[in-house]
C-alpha cells in the first residue's frame, strides 16, 4: 500500500522553503565523495541537477538516450522563461507569480510547491546569466522582458526564439565542467529500461547501451529521473520524436505512484497536419495570438479563398465567445474552441482540421515591417512547411498535444513513493496542476535541478546511508531479467507483419478522440475496451527487424510504443474517474449551459495518485489539496 | 512525386559500406525529407528488411540530431536549414537523390547514416563553460551587457552542434563550431575571466580529436543551418593569438603560492 505524505513543512507560506532547508540534515563533504547518485536525463532538469550534484562533491553517473546531452527535448522550447523579477516595475511579485500559476493550474496543485517555485524563479535568471546565457537585453544593457501567455505583467525572459536551447546550453556547459572535473560520468546513447528496488528503496537502474545493445545494471545510493513528458502517447505532438513514458512508466510498475496522468495540455497554435505521412506537429509560438485574429467562415460550405470572404461573413469565434480576453484566452480554452469549431464541420484546410490565424489587420494598422520584425522567423518557418505566405493569406492552425502536467507523484522534497527515487522536471506531476502557463516549464525544470533537488536529496542521503547494492544483487538480476524478457518478446518473429508506428498511430487516434481536449464517460469506457485489444494485436503482429544485440532504432521505438499502449489505459482511468472539468481536463458532462467547464471542489480537490497492481486495475490514492492561503475561484475568461 | 534514392548502408563501424538504390513513389511535396525516409523505412520493415538508420529528434531544426549529406551537401540544397526542415517540394520530380552520412575521421560511422559526434562534446568538456557554482550568483542586471554585444554573443550561441561544418570541410575541420563556442563566451563579460585558458584548451582538444585545420574555404558557413558566420573564426584566431601571448606571462613572485600557472 502506498502512503502519500506530501511532507510540506509547517508555517507561513513564505517560510516553508527556508524551514525545510534549515531542518534538513546535511551530508559532510567527506561523505559526499563516497556517495553515488544516478541521474537519468539531461534536459533542463537533469543537466542542472547532475552538474549541481557534481559540484557539491557527489559522484554522479548521468544517462541519456541522445547522442549528446545537449540534444534533450528542452532544446526546442522557444518562448521564454518566467521569473518574478519585476524589472519592468509593472506590479509583479513572487505572490503574483504564485497566484497566476496556481490559478492557471485551476487549483489542482499544491500551494507550498508553487510558492517555492515562484520564490526561486528570480535566482534562476541570475544563475543562467552567470553561466553565460545570452538573454535578450535592452539598449541600456539591462535584461529585456516580454509578456507571454496572456498574463498582465512582463515577466518572461527570452533568447530570441531559442530560449530552450540557450538555457540548456548553459546547463550543459555546467555539466561539461563537472565531467571534466571527473565528478560526473556521462553515458550518452543509453536507455533506462527499469528501476532496481531493493528493501523498498530505489537502488539503481537497468540500461541498454543503444550502440551495442548490451544490458547492464547500475547501482547507487539514490536515483533521479529527469526523463521529460509523454505527449507522444498521442502519436502526433509538438514533442521531439524520442520523448516517451518508458522511464516513469516502468518506475510506476515498481511502486512509484503516478499522479494525474490524464492532465495533458493541448496547445492551440500548431501547424495543422498535412496528411497521413505526418510525423510531428510544429508549434507556432503563442505570441502570434497577441496580433493575429482567429476566424472561420460563418458558413461551413463557404469554399472561397480567405481573402475573398468579407468581414461580415467571418466568425471571429474567440472574440465572440470571450469578449474580454478575445484571442488571448488561455491555451486550454483556445484549443477547445478551435476543436469545437472544427467538429461542427467549420474548419478550413485539408480535412477541415484548421482555423485561420489572420494578420491582415495588424499589417494594415502597423505595417508589414513591424510584423516582419516581430514574427519574421515564424512566418518563414510556416512558409517552409506549408508552402504558403502568411503575409498574404492567413495562417492555418490546429491544436496539438504539447505538455503533460501529469507525472510521477512526488512529495515536497521531490521524492516519489519509492524512497530514494526522485523525480524532477516535466517527469513529475508537481506545480502545474491541471494546466500549465506558458514559460513556466523551463522555470520548473531549472528550479528543481539547480535549487531544490540538490538540497532535498541530501536529507535523504544523510538519513538513509546504505552502500549501493552489488550489481549482481538478486534485485538487480531480477530487473535485468524483466528487461531481457520484454526485449526478446519484441524481436521474435511474428505471423502478420505490422510496424510499431502503425500501432502508435492507431493508439494516438483513440486518445485524441476520447482522452484529448474533451472527454466523456462513454468515450473513455470505449477507449478502455479497445486499447487492450490493440495491445494484444501489437504483441501478436508487430515486426521488429534486426537483433537486440546491436544498434537498432526500431527496437527502441517499439519498446516505447509498447509502454504507451499500457500507459494509455492509466490515462483513461484517471480521466474517467475525475467527474469534473478542470484546466485542460474537460469532461463534456460537466459544463455550464454556455459550455464553460464546471470544477467540483467538493469532490475533486485532490491529486489522483495511482498505484500499479499486477493483473488488476490501478488503485486510486488521494492527496487532498488544502488551500490555506488562496481561495479557489472560478476561472472565467468571458 | 517519384524519386530514386541512393543511400549509404553500412552495418557497423568496421564493416564495409556501400550505396543501395531504393525507388520511392507516392511522395507528397508537403512531406519533409525525413518523412519521406520514414515512409521508405515502413516499407522495408514490413518486407522484413532492416530500416535505414538515421538520426533525428526535434524535427524542427534546433536539436542538431539530423545529419545527412544530400547530393554531396550537408543538410541538402537549401541554405540555412537542417535536414529535418527540408521539404520534398524542393526537389524535381523523378530526381535521383544521393544520401550519405557526415564523413570525417573524428566522426566514426555507427551504422548507415548515423555517426558518433562525441568529439564535439569532448571539446566542450575541455573548456566550453564558465566555472561558476550554483547559488550565490549576483542579480542578472548588475552586469550590464550592451544590446550589440548580447546580440553578437547570441549569433554565435545559435550553433546547434550538428557538425555540418565539419562534414562540409575538405579538411574536416571543426573551426566554425569551436569559433562559435569560444566567441559566444568571449563576447560576454561573464566569460572574460577564463578566456585565455578556454581557447587554448578547446583548440588543443580539437586537434587531439583529429579534426583538420582550417583552409579558409568557407564551405562551413555555406552549409551552417544557423548562419554562423566565418567572422567568428577570425575572432577565434584573435582570441587564440591573445591567449598565446598571455600564456607566456611570467608569474610574478607575489603569485605564489596561490598563483595559477598557464
Ligand atoms: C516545441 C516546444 C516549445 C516549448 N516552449 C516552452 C517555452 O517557451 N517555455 C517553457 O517554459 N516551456 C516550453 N516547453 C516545455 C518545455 O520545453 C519542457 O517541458 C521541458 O523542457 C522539459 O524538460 P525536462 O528536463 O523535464 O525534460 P527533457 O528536456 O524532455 O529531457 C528528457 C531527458 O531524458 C532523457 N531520457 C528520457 N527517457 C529516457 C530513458 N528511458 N533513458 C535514458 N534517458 C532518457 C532524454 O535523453 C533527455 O535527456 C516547450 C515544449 C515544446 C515541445
Ligand atoms: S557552426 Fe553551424 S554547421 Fe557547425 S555545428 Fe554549429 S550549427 Fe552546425
Ligand atoms: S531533428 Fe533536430 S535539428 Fe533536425
Amino acid at each position: 500500500m502506498i502512503a502519500l505524505d506530501p511532507q510540506v513543512p509547517p508555517g507561513p507560506l513564505e517560510m516553508k522553503w527556508d524551514r525545510r532547508r534549515f531542518s534538513g540534515q546535511l551530508v559532510s563533504p567527506a561523505n559526499k565523495r563516497r556517495i553515488k547518485i544516478i541521474v537519468v536525463g539531461t534536459g533542463l532538469a537533469g543537466a542542472s541537477a547532475a552538474s549541481t550534484l557534481g559540484q557539491l562533491g557527489y559522484q554522479v553517473e548521468c544517462f541519456c538516450f541522445h547522442d549528446s546531452p545537449r540534444r534533450a527535448h528542452s532544446i526546442a522550447a522557444q518562448g521564454g522563461i518566467n521569473a518574478a523579477k519585476n524589472y519592468q516595475d509593472d506590479g509583479d511579485s513572487v505572490a503574483r507569480l504564485f497566484y497566476d500559476t496556481i490559478k492557471g493550474g485551476d487549483f489542482r496543485s499544491r500551494e507550498a510547491n508553487v510558492y517555492r517555485l515562484a520564490q526561486i524563479s528570480t535566482q534562476i535568471i541570475d544563475q543562467c546569466v552567470a553561466l553565460g546565457v545570452p538573454f535578450a537585453r535592452e539598449y541600456g544593457g539591462q535584461l529585456a522582458n516580454r509578456s507571454f501567455g496572456g498574463v498582465q505583467v512582463s515577466r518572461t525572459f527570452y533568447c530570441r526564439g531559442q530560449t530552450g536551447q540557450q538555457l540548456l546550453l548553459g546547463a550543459y556547459s555546467a555539466l561539461c565542467w563537472q565531467i571534466e572535473r571527473g565528478q560526473v560520468t556521462m553515458r550518452p546513447r543509453t536507455e533506462m529500461l527499469d528501476v532496481i528496488v531493493a528493501d523498498g528503496h530505489a537502488r539503481g537502474i537497468v540500461i541498454r547501451d543503444l550502440v551495442t545493445g548490451r544490458l547492464s545494471a547500475h547501482t547507487a545510493h539514490a536515483v533521479v529521473l529527469a526523463t521529460g513528458g509523454y505527449s507522444n502517447v498521442y502519436y502526433l505532438s509538438t514533442n521531439a520524436s524520442g520523448c516517451n513514458v518508458t522511464a516513469t512508466y516502468r518506475a510506476w510498475k515498481q511502486g512509484a505512484a503516478f499522479a494525474n496522468p490524464s492532465f495533458t495540455q493541448i496547445h492551440p497554435t500548431a501547424i495543422p497536419p498535412a496528411g497521413a505521412h505526418q510525423a510531428k506537429l510544429t508549434l507556432m509560438s503563442e505570441s502570434l495570438r497577441n496580433d493575429g485574429r482567429l476566424w472561420v467562415p460563418v458558413s461551413p460550405s463557404d469554399r472561397r479563398s480567405p481573402n475573398e470572404i468579407p468581414p461580415s461573413e467571418r466568425d471571429y469565434f474567440l472574440e465572440r465567445r470571450y469578449p474580454r480576453f478575445g484571442n488571448l484566452v488561455p491555451r486550454d480554452v483556445a484549443s477547445r474552441a478551435v476543436k469545437s469549431i472544427c467538429d461542427e464541420g467549420r474548419g478550413v484546410g485539408p480535412g477541415g482540421q484548421g482555423v485561420y490565424l489572420d494578420f491582415s489587420d495588424v499589417i494594415r494598422q502597423q505595417g508589414i515591417d513591424v510584423v516582419r520584425e516581430r514574427y519574421g522567423n515564424l512566418f518563414e518557418m510556416y512558409q517552409r512547411i506549408t508552402g504558403e505566405n502568411a503575409y498574404e493569406v492567413p495562417m492555418r492552425i490546429y491544436p496539438a498535444p504539447h505538455y503533460t502536467m501529469g507525472g510521477l507523484w512526488v512529495d515536497y522534497n521531490l521524492m516519489s513513493t519509492i524512497p530514494g527515487l526522485f523525480v524532477i522536471g516535466e517527469a513529475n506531476f508537481a506545480d502545474h496542476g491541471a494546466n500549465r502557463l506558458g514559460a513556466s516549464s523551463l522555470m520548473q525544470g531549472l528550479a528543481d535541478g539547480y535549487f531544490i533537488l540538490p538540497y532535498t536529496i541530501g536529507h535523504y542521503l544523510a538519513m538513509v546511508n546504505r552502500p549501493p547494492i552489488a550489481e549482481d544483487h538478486s534485485a538487480a538480476r531480477a530487473a535485468l531479467e524483466r528487461v531481457e524478457a520484454r526485449l526478446r518478446k519484441l524481436v521474435q518473429a511474428k505471423g502478420r507483419q505490422r510496424t510499431a508506428a502503425s500501432f502508435h498511430r492507431a493508439l494516438g487516434k483513440i486518445l485524441w478522440d476520447h482522452c484529448g481536449m474533451s472527454r466523456c464517460a462513454a468515450g473513455l469506457r470505449g477507449a478502455l475496451e479497445v486499447i487492450p485489444v490493440l495491445r494484444e494485436e501489437f504483441w501478436r503482429d508487430v515486426v521488429v527487424p534486426g537483433s537486440g544485440e546491436a544498434f537498432n532504432q526500431e527496437l527502441e521505438y517499439a519498446g516505447r510504443v509498447a509502454d504507451f499502449l499500457e500507459f494509455a489505459e492509466l490515462m483513461c482511468h484517471d480521466a474517467l474517474h475525475r467527474e469534473e472539468s478542470c484546466g485542460a481536463h474537460f469532461r463534456e458532462e460537466y459544463q455550464t449551459e454556455e459550455g464553460e467547464p464546471q470544477r467540483d471542489d467538493e469532490r475533486f480537490a485532490y491529486v489522483a495518485a495511482w498505484e500499479y497492481r499486477d493483473g488488476d486495475t490501478p488503485a486510486l490514492h488521494k492527496e487532498p489539496l488544502n488551500f490555506e492561503f488562496v481561495q479557489p475561484t472560478t476561472r472565467s475568461y468571458q | 512525386m517519384k524519386f530514386t534514392l541512393r543511400i549509404w548502408r553500412q552495418r557497423g563501424p568496421n564493416e564495409r559500406g556501400g550505396f543501395v538504390t531504393y525507388p520511392v513513389d507516392d511522395v507528397s511535396p508537403d512531406m519533409s525529407f525525413l518523412e519521406m525516409l520514414d515512409g521508405l523505412n515502413q516499407r522495408l520493415i514490413v518486407a522484413g528488411e532492416e530500416p535505414v538508420a538515421f538520426e533525428h529528434d526535434c524535427r524542427e531544426g534546433i536539436c542538431g540530431s539530423c545529419s545527412l549529406v544530400i547530393d554531396g551537401v550537408p543538410h541538402g540544397p537549401e541554405r540555412g536549414v537542417t535536414t529535418c526542415q527540408l521539404y520534398m517540394r524542393r526537389f524535381a520530380n523523378g530526381a535521383t537523390i544521393t544520401i550519405e552520412p557526415w564523413r570525417a575521421k573524428a566522426f566514426p560511422i555507427i551504422r548507415d547514416l548515423v555517426v558518433d559526434r562525441r568529439a564535439l562534446d569532448r571539446i566542450m568538456q575541455a573548456g566550453g563553460y564558465i566555472s561558476v557554482n550554483t547559488g550565490g550568483a549576483v542579480d542578472g542586471n548588475t552586469l550590464l551587457i550592451g544590446k550589440e554585444e548580447a546580440e553578437t554573443a547570441m549569433d554565435a550561441a545559435s550553433c546547434i552542434g550538428c557538425g555540418a561544418c565539419v562534414a562540409a570541410c575538405k579538411n574536416a575541420s571543426a573551426m566554425l563550431f569551436v569559433a562559435a563556442k569560444v566567441s559566444h563566451l568571449a563576447m560576454l563579460p561573464q566569460g572574460k575571466p577564463e578566456r585565455t585558458r578556454r581557447v587554448m584548451a578547446m583548440v588543443r582538444a580539437m586537434e587531439r580529436e583529429g579534426f583538420g585545420s582550417c583552409g579558409n574555404q568557407y564551405e562551413c558557413e555555406a552549409v551552417c543551418p544557423k548562419h554562423v558566420s566565418v567572422r567568428f573564426i577570425a575572432m577565434l584566431n584573435r582570441e587564440y593569438l591573445r591567449a598565446s601571448i598571455m600564456g607566456t606571462r611570467i608569474p610574478a613572485r607575489s603569485d605564489a603560492p596561490h598563483g595559477e600557472s598557464y
